[in-house]
């Protein structure tokens, strides 16, 4: 790890190195808020999958055609999925020190993120609006 | 990536059984990690037999009464013997504490204690760890009174119920147990500054006399200086005087979000 490595530099301006971001309260925040929120979406999800497990396609397109049911799958596709990319770039930080590898294992977390989040959301209109 | 095996020449081996004292009826064995940096050897363990009724209560009395007894190039640093210097800070029977306040019958197992330099520290010989990035840590906290408003003529006056809020801070006498105890520090240590200089840090910040709150916070707001805090919890856990850095570090993060949401 770099910080074993002999280095003439003083221990002062290794510690600083390139200053405070001045970030990171934000990203703090929405791991908070997005957790919160998903303790009713996820009870929501649960009871929402439970209800039409096993049903027939026609069943469940009317049960998700409903606005309710349709806007707390979308929401919760939403807040799961921002909870999942972060939390997920936090575990990349903390394990990945190569900084070529940190940046490509941040950049493919938010496209994979992004990709499941479309997919998701495509599904649940697909099924709601019947086309 | 993070290193979850020891690098190859950092592996210990068995090392040498030192002869046990003559005639001792009660006995301890102490099983030490010896690394000699003039040497290319690895680090070894080596076991000691210390004679329980001719040495003091505490770990720290075991290890003097080794290097004074039986093996003097046993290196370790002590100085206060009584958990106010925080030099004698060392990894026993698993868990970071001040030898000199840990007593032999409490890490005690089976007859064998266990003693290892602070872990995840580079070692400079035997039980020393280098704590020249920890101590420069402390230092860029800026761990003194910062004012905008000229001096006082006496001293710069506080209430009871602010200087009340310094309590279960200002104990910390700098031991190390907290920061190398914790896996975010040993993972990140070049860039998260670890619970013992945000307590310090914390401290400073919750000083009422202080004016420089404001910087304080721009300095520390940092996705790794401060953030790295996962709430592991082990600095709690592992605190030779009882301090909670891990909520400092929280009221830390509660100060951030207060000036921003």
């Amino acid at each position: 790890m770099s910080q074993f490595k002999f280095s003439i530099r003083t221990p002062a301006g290794r510690v600083r190195g390139l200053g405070s971001a001045r970030s990171g309260t934000e990203h703090f925040w929405l791991q908070r808020l997005t957790a919160v929120a998903n303790v009713p979406l996820a009870i929501a999800f649960i009871i929402i999958v439970v209800s039409v497990a096993g049903r027939d396609f026609e069943e469940a397109r009317l049960a998700v055609g409903q606005p309710l049911i349709a806007i707390l799958l979308l929401l919760f596709i939403l807040s799961g999925v921002i909870h999942m990319r972060i939390g997920m770039q936090v575990i990349i930080e903390d394990y990945v020190h190569s900084e070529g590898a940190k940046v490509v294992a941040v950049m493919a977390n938010t496209f994979f993120a992004v990709a499941i989040g479309a997919a998701a959301t495509f599904a649940v209109l697909k099924i709601a609006f019947g086309i | 990536m993070a290193e979850f095996a020891l690098p190859k020449n950092s592996r210990m081996t068995e090392g040498k059984v030192w002869p046990k004292p003559a005639g001792a009826k009660h006995t301890t064995d102490f099983r030490i990690y010896r690394w000699d940096p003039d040497t290319d050897e690895n680090p070894r363990i080596d076991t000691y037999t210390v004679d329980r009724d001719d040495c003091g209560p505490m770990v720290l009395d075991a290890i003097i009464w080794i290097k004074n007894k039986v093996d003097a190039t046993l290196t370790f640093r002590r100085s206060c013997r009584e958990g106010i210097c925080g030099s004698c800070a060392m990894n026993i029977d698993g868990a970071n504490t001040l030898a000199c306040t840990k007593g032999i019958d409490e890490v005690e197992r089976k007859g064998v204690v266990k003693i290892y330099p602070l872990p995840h520290m580079p070692v400079v010989k035997d039980l020393v760890p280098d704590l020249t990035r920890f101590y420069a840590q402390h230092a860029s906290i800026e761990p003194w009174l910062q004012t905008t408003t000229p001096a006082p003529e006496k001293e710069w006056r506080q209430s009871h119920e602010d200087r009340q809020k310094l309590d279960g801070l200002y104990e910390c006498i700098l031991c190390a147990c907290c920061s190398t105890s914790c896996p975010s520090y040993w993972w990140n240590g070049d860039r998260y500054l670890g619970p013992a200089a945000l307590l310090q840090a914390y401290r400073w910040l919750i000083d009422s006399r202080d004016e420089a709150t404001g910087e304080r916070l721009d300095q520390l707001e940092d996705p790794f200086r401060l953030y790295r805090c996962h709430t592991i919890m082990n600095c709690a856990n592992v605190c030779p005087k009882g301090l909670n850095p891990a909520k400092a570090i929280a009221e830390i993060k509660q100060m951030m979000v207060v000036r921003q949401v």
